[in-house]
């Protein structure tokens, strides 16, 4: 008897699947599947990525897509990755999974953040097209320029008179807070402003400090100005007025983060224990004596990372100004001036130089962050 | 009786703990009332008058005004309605005695004096949704200026912005934390050569400031064609936002008890399988934190959409500051963009900030 005869009969199509599927377990196979599958991937993203490049689907279309595509696109190139991986022999496989893992990441900051720096410290020894060296001509402008030297200025009142009273204002906030009932509702509204940008920030401020001019029947419609005249003075066009109308910026500034520097010191400040507090009472101090004498020295952590990242942000202050003033005026701060230098004037070399100035700023920061962590992690 | 007297002490230093609280509330709180209230009032109104106008208050009103005969000498002495003053008096007010006031309408060839009244005035408030409408949709709109004269352009479509800002901003949050939930795992779980050296590096890429990126990736952009593309700018975001994406989750995820993941890697799970049913459903506090943390930070963000999306496919911050920097005097339309563009952020602040908070407090580090 024929081995063919001896089987049961099957339909045609079964026999197909079972063919192919026995293809499929042969290494040629496993190679080819392995090509195809990331080859797919990655052009259907291609497409995804043409159809979103095109853009002329209608607008609400366009936003679905690339919510899906991007979200989904990160999701599966893991998938595939990983996928690709565990097919490789075992050993390979646990070496090369963690790169799985880190890979993206690590690629991501190095595009994004770790080789900028390098490219930038390059750029900023050349001159505006980035094709001839000029040495350390665009560091002279940086650091001698009287454009530079006003956003010097304009950075330094940001970083002293923004920090001191955002931080000052927020222990203050949650020093008194801390001894009544409705805490929870003064701090949400001080933190509030947290949620606004810069720009919403701005048009609310600008509003206040806005000038109409003098004349007959004119009424003031800013705030600022209303007062003004309400205590017999005359208005003032408070934007254009140098050096006052830096003040008037820094205000924003500390509307916008005096809410963060409560809620962080506010934490720090009920971990104070009650005993402490309670002894020095006994011991006849008062309550200001108390504060200074007991609950700074027990926040003192707290308060220098509050107060060291709100002078970063007040070294990187670049929308309020932008918004407001444009750098007009007198008010001028670094970044508006490395905006201006790469996107106005289009000079690479200056633009970059002023970055590496700003990475200098923060660099003491940095220096002191990654020591810390060092430090933390020497246990193990 | 001295425990009476300690308790009237406490009592009166709660009531000027809590007066202070209050006076720095309502100054905190006035900025964000007047655009609200202005973003409600018609334009005419907006240009005519202050917000507070709007709460009953005491005004002069006109109630008629008197032409004077040719017939009368204006650089002498004037007589209005029985007072007699000259010209100069009556252009900076004259009071009657039943509280009335005579005042110069215009210069002094109009030969006009308005007589007004201080009454109470601002019962009948006018407000309207008309201001949203102009500046949501993308159509003509007109409006009434300060003279009263009809102004016609093209809205400014903050409806589509709001669309853009979505697009930016949810895959720029989903993104950067999975990528960073992945890295997390791998450098607290999984042995690699150079995990340290890496890591130490994110913690100084943390407070880098991002203007270092600007000019080089743009370049890039530039040449991959990725300029004003959605997928340029949730790359950007994702780079700016992974180290501390990164480090955050790597604290939370290192925290995780070893014993519960060993039992799973004897039963056989794979990395995979573990990151995808034990890592990822354990860290949600910590990723919900940063997915707060990000999405206010990306839909605020001026400056990177500034530069990576342009005015091709603006978002809600640059719609609103185009509109300050050409319409700077257009209060009706700036006020209700600036509502239009803060009420996603609010609602998702004032309903999230627990997690907010918690965010803030662990990446206190970063800038």
């Amino acid at each position: 008897m024929s081995v063919v005869n001896a089987k049961t009969p099957t339909p045609n199509g079964d026999n197909a699947i079972n063919k192919t599927l026995a293809w499929f377990g042969t290494t040629l196979g496993q190679i080819l599947v392995s090509i195809f599958v990331p080859a797919m991937t990655f052009l259907v993203l291609w497409q995804g990525y043409l159809f979103l490049q095109r853009a002329n689907a209608p607008q609400i279309v366009q936003v679905v897509v690339a919510i899906v595509w991007g979200v989904g696109g990160v999701a599966l190139l893991y998938l595939v990755t990983n996928w690709l991986v565990m097919k490789l022999p075992k050993r390979a496989s646990k070496v090369l999974q963690p790169f799985v893992f880190v890979g993206p990441a690590v690629a991501i900051m190095a595009w994004f953040l770790a080789i900028p720096v390098f490219r930038s410290l390059v750029a900023s020894f050349k001159n505006y097209l980035g094709t001839e060296w000029v040495g350390l001509d665009n560091y002279k402008f940086a650091f001698t320029d009287p454009r530079m030297l006003e956003t010097f200025r304009n950075n330094l009142l940001w970083l002293i008179f923004g920090t001191a009273f955002s931080v000052g204002l927020g222990l203050l906030i949650a020093t008194l807070a801390d001894r009544t009932r409705a805490e929870v509702i003064y701090k949400s509204i001080i933190f509030t402003p947290m949620a606004i940008s810069f720009v919403g920030a701005g048009v609310i401020w600008k509003f206040i400090y806005t000038y109409k001019g003098t004349g007959v029947g004119i009424q003031e419609i800013g705030l600022l100005n209303a007062l003004v005249i309400a205590l017999g003075g005359t208005p003032q066009p408070w934007l254009t007025l140098p050096p006052w109308n830096n003040f008037f910026l820094i205000i924003i500034m500390i509307w916008l983060q005096t809410g963060y520097a409560m809620v962080i010191l506010s934490s720090a400040i009920k971990g104070v224990p009650a005993e402490l507090l309670e002894a020095a009472r006994m011991d006849g101090a008062t309550e200001l004596k108390a504060f200074f004498s007991v609950v700074v020295p027990f926040i003192k952590g707290t308060l220098l990372t509050v107060t060291t990242t709100i002078v970063i942000f007040s070294l990187k202050t670049f929308d309020i100004v932008r918004v407001m003033t444009g750098g007009n005026y007198g008010t001028n701060v670094i970044a508006n001036e490395f905006y201006l230098q790469s996107f106005t004037y289009t000079d690479a070399g200056k633009a970059s130089a002023i970055a590496i100035v700003l990475l200098l700023l923060v660099t003491p920061v940095i220096i002191n962050n990654v020591r810390q962590y060092n430090q933390s992690t020497r246990g193990f | 009786m001295a425990k009476k007297t300690l308790k009237t002490a406490k009592q009166i230093a709660a009531f000027w703990n809590n007066f202070v609280l209050i006076i720095i509330c309502v100054i905190w709180l006035i900025p964000i009332l007047g655009i609200l209230i202005t973003s409600f009032r018609p334009s005419e109104e907006i240009f005519r008058s202050g917000w507070w106008n709007v709460f009953p208050h005491k005004e002069n009103v006109e109630v008629e005004r008197i032409v004077i005969p040719e017939s009368v000498d204006l650089d002498g002495p004037i007589e209005i309605l029985g007072t007699t003053a000259t010209f100069d008096e009556f252009r900076n007010g004259v009071t009657l005695e039943d509280g009335r006031i005579i005042s110069w309408y215009g210069n002094k060839r109009t030969r006009t004096a308005i007589v007004s009244e201080n009454r109470w005035v601002g019962f009948d408030t006018k407000l309207t949704l008309k201001n949203y409408k102009d500046v949501i949709g993308g159509k003509t709109i007109s409006y009434k200026d300060a003279q009263g004269q009809t102004i016609t352009r093209t809205g400014n479509n903050l409806g589509g912005a709001f669309l853009n800002s979505l697009a930016v901003a949810i895959p720029g949050t989903i993104i950067p934390i999975l990528i960073a939930a992945f890295a997390a795992f791998g450098f607290a779980w999984l042995e690699f050569p150079g995990r340290n050296l890496l890591f130490t590096i994110i913690v100084a890429l943390l407070v880098v400031p991002l203007q270092i990126a600007l000019v080089p990736i743009l370049k890039d952009y530039v040449n991959m064609g990725l300029n004003g593309t959605f997928l340029g700018i949730w790359l950007a975001h994702t780079g700016f936002g992974l180290p501390l994406a990164t480090y955050l989750l790597f604290n939370y995820i290192s925290t995780i008890p070893r014993e519960l993941l060993e039992s799973a890697y004897i039963d056989g799970a794979s990395n995979f399988t573990i990151f995808t049913k034990m890592i990822l459903p354990l860290s949600v506090p910590a990723l919900a934190s940063f997915a707060i943390f990000q999405f206010l930070w990306l839909w605020n963000d001026y400056l990177v959409a500034l530069v990576f999306l342009g005015e091709k496919n603006q978002t809600v911050t640059i719609a609103v500051a185009r509109l300050v920097g050409e319409k700077g005097q257009d209060w009706h339309l700036m006020t209700s963009a600036a509502f239009v563009s803060m009420i996603l952020p609010l609602i998702v602040f004032l309903s999230l900030q627990r997690f907010f908070v918690r965010g803030m407090m662990a990446g206190s580090v970063k800038g």
